[in-house]
């Protein structure tokens, strides 16, 4: 519709037919597959990181009052700026390169990811953890056995809303960054005017961003929730 | 035996202290059978929780054989009115929760485990997750998971309180039987004061404000008891007749002042009953 509009000339406005034979020329001469695989390379590390560094601090901010107190307030405000906006200091830390995106994905998805882990933990039902404290549960087998597997719903969330933010951090990161990720390709297509290649990278991004929160986050998150009551079953 | 010595529990809320249970005092031999009966609010569950060791006495002390309970322990195990079920285990590995602590082999473990569940007819459902359970099988699990720890006393918080009446019936039945089998000490927490009379030898009546015995009852009636036995219908109606007067208290206090449950009378009264109850 736009594209009939004729508002702006063919250059700067392709027709969805251009975009097309764009992708399929990208999946034909694996440019694209290969920008996928660096991009998804470094999303998983990143992602990765994210999910462990912000499992530690959402349980060290849930089970400590003064942890919660500083570095509690501390992880809300962070959680608040883009994590793009960490690629200057990243660049000097770490280089023109790799470690820099990284760190930049892996900032995107930490802080979510540790207040999901925090509300969790926080969220546990008292009872439960009443009911295993009368049958001798106590200490650390009480935290693992117990409020662990009981704040999991959370922890699904909080991966779901990393995976989500590390990947606008990926493309942000792989803008201004070096490499052959699919942001650079982004910013080749600018650089040569090719506004159809542009276009048709969006397309991808977009398609993988709710394919994998589609088909990956939201079956785990509707598995966890049904075996852990919170769904009404459709079986009973 | 459970010796409950000049036990009181205030709580702080907001800087004022309410007292929750005042001077209770009570002792309850090894095998007995015992139901703390009242209206809500008047602590009965406070009550039971600190004999589970979950919340601490504000005065008094709390022993069982002589020793101090001075938190959670597994010869006290307690059965909530929610079953409380962890929902990432299957029936199976819930029961076997509180076991795995006690040192024993894995096929020890699960051998026990499914014992018990036998015994609350649930073995078909050994693999099945909590959340394809009813409210009634939730509950028998509980029973189980509480039993196979074969605890000195068995604390029962209004564990059939969220039930429908068919499968309470049946379950206080089983209950019953549970009880006659193992005879264990049961610390049973109800308002209900047709299951308080059917299943206990001895009820402690509690009432409100702040929380108090005020009345220790002998159930005396074979087992099994029957549903239509006249001894426990008169007793029945005994303690309804002391329990509405805690009752009106509570609600005046909640509702206007001039509320009475029975129109055209006056507040009822144990003390000044002219001799009607004979």
């Amino acid at each position: 519709m736009v594209f009939r509009l004729q508002i702006w000339p063919d250059l700067f406005f392709p027709s969805p037919i251009t975009v097309a034979e764009t992708l399929i020329n990208g999946f034909q001469d694996g440019s694209f597959t290969l920008a996928l695989a660096v991009s998804f390379r470094r999303l998983l590390i990143g992602f990765t990181l994210a999910v462990f560094g912000g499992t530690l601090l959402g349980i060290l901010t849930a089970s400590f009052t003064w942890a919660d107190e500083t570095i509690g307030s501390l992880i809300l405000s962070l959680q608040s700026v883009p994590s793009i906006v960490w690629l200057p200091l990243a660049l000097l830390w770490f280089k023109m390169g790799e470690a820099a995106i990284i760190f930049v994905v892996t900032i995107g998805g930490t802080w979510s990811m540790a207040l999901s882990v925090a509300s969790g933990i926080k969220n546990v039902p008292v009872i439960l953890v009443r009911a295993a404290r009368t049958m001798g549960a106590s200490g650390l087998p009480l935290f693992t056995e117990v409020i662990i597997p009981a704040s999991v719903p959370h922890l699904i969330t909080g991966m779901r809303l990393a995976w989500a933010f590390s990947w606008r951090a990926l493309m942000a990161g792989e803008l201004i960054g070096t490499g052959k990720g699919l942001g650079q390709m982004l910013m080749w297509g600018r650089d040569f005017g090719n506004m159809s290649l542009v276009l048709a990278i969006m397309i991808l991004i977009a398609v993988i961003g709710s394919v994998t929160d589609n088909l990956i986050f939201k079956r785990l998150e509707i598995t966890v929730l049904r075996r852990w009551g919170q769904l009404p079953d459709s079986a009973s | 035996m459970l010796e409950i010595i000049q036990v009181g529990k205030t709580f702080t809320k907001n800087q004022k202290d309410l007292e929750v249970l005042f001077n209770i005092n009570l002792r309850v031999p090894e095998g007995e059978f015992i139901s703390l009966l009242g209206p809500s609010g008047c602590g009965k569950s406070t009550l039971l929780n600190m004999v589970a060791g979950l919340d601490k006495p504000s005065s008094g002390t709390i022993t069982i054989s002589g020793k101090h309970v001075t938190g959670p322990g597994t010869d006290r195990v307690v059965v909530f009115q929610e079953a409380a079920l962890f929902p990432w285990l299957t029936v199976l590995d819930n029961v076997c929760f509180g076991l795995k602590r006690l040192g024993l082999s894995k096929t020890e473990t699960k051998q026990k485990a499914s014992m018990t569940l036998k015994k609350v007819h649930l073995s078909k459902f050994l693999q099945a997750y909590p959340h394809e359970l009813s409210g009634g099988m939730r509950q028998r699990v509980a029973i189980a998971r509480a039993l196979v720890m074969d605890p000195q006393i068995l604390l029962m918080d209004e564990p059939f309180g969220a039930l429908d009446e068919q499968t309470r019936l049946m379950l206080q039945k089983e209950l019953e039987d549970i009880y006659l089998e193992t005879k264990k000490t049961i610390l049973f927490v109800t308002h209900n004061i047709r299951e308080a009379v059917l299943l206990s030898d001895r009820i402690i009546v509690l009432g409100t404000r702040p929380g108090r015995i005020i009345k220790d009852l002998r159930v005396r009636a074979a087992r099994p008891r029957q549903h239509n036995d006249s001894n426990l219908i008169y007793l029945e109606n005994k303690i309804m007749d002391i329990l509405q007067v805690e009752i009106e208290k509570v609600a005046k206090e909640e509702l206007d002042d001039d509320y009475t449950l029975t129109k055209d009378s006056f507040p009822w009264d144990p003390d000044r009953d002219l001799g009607s109850g004979i």
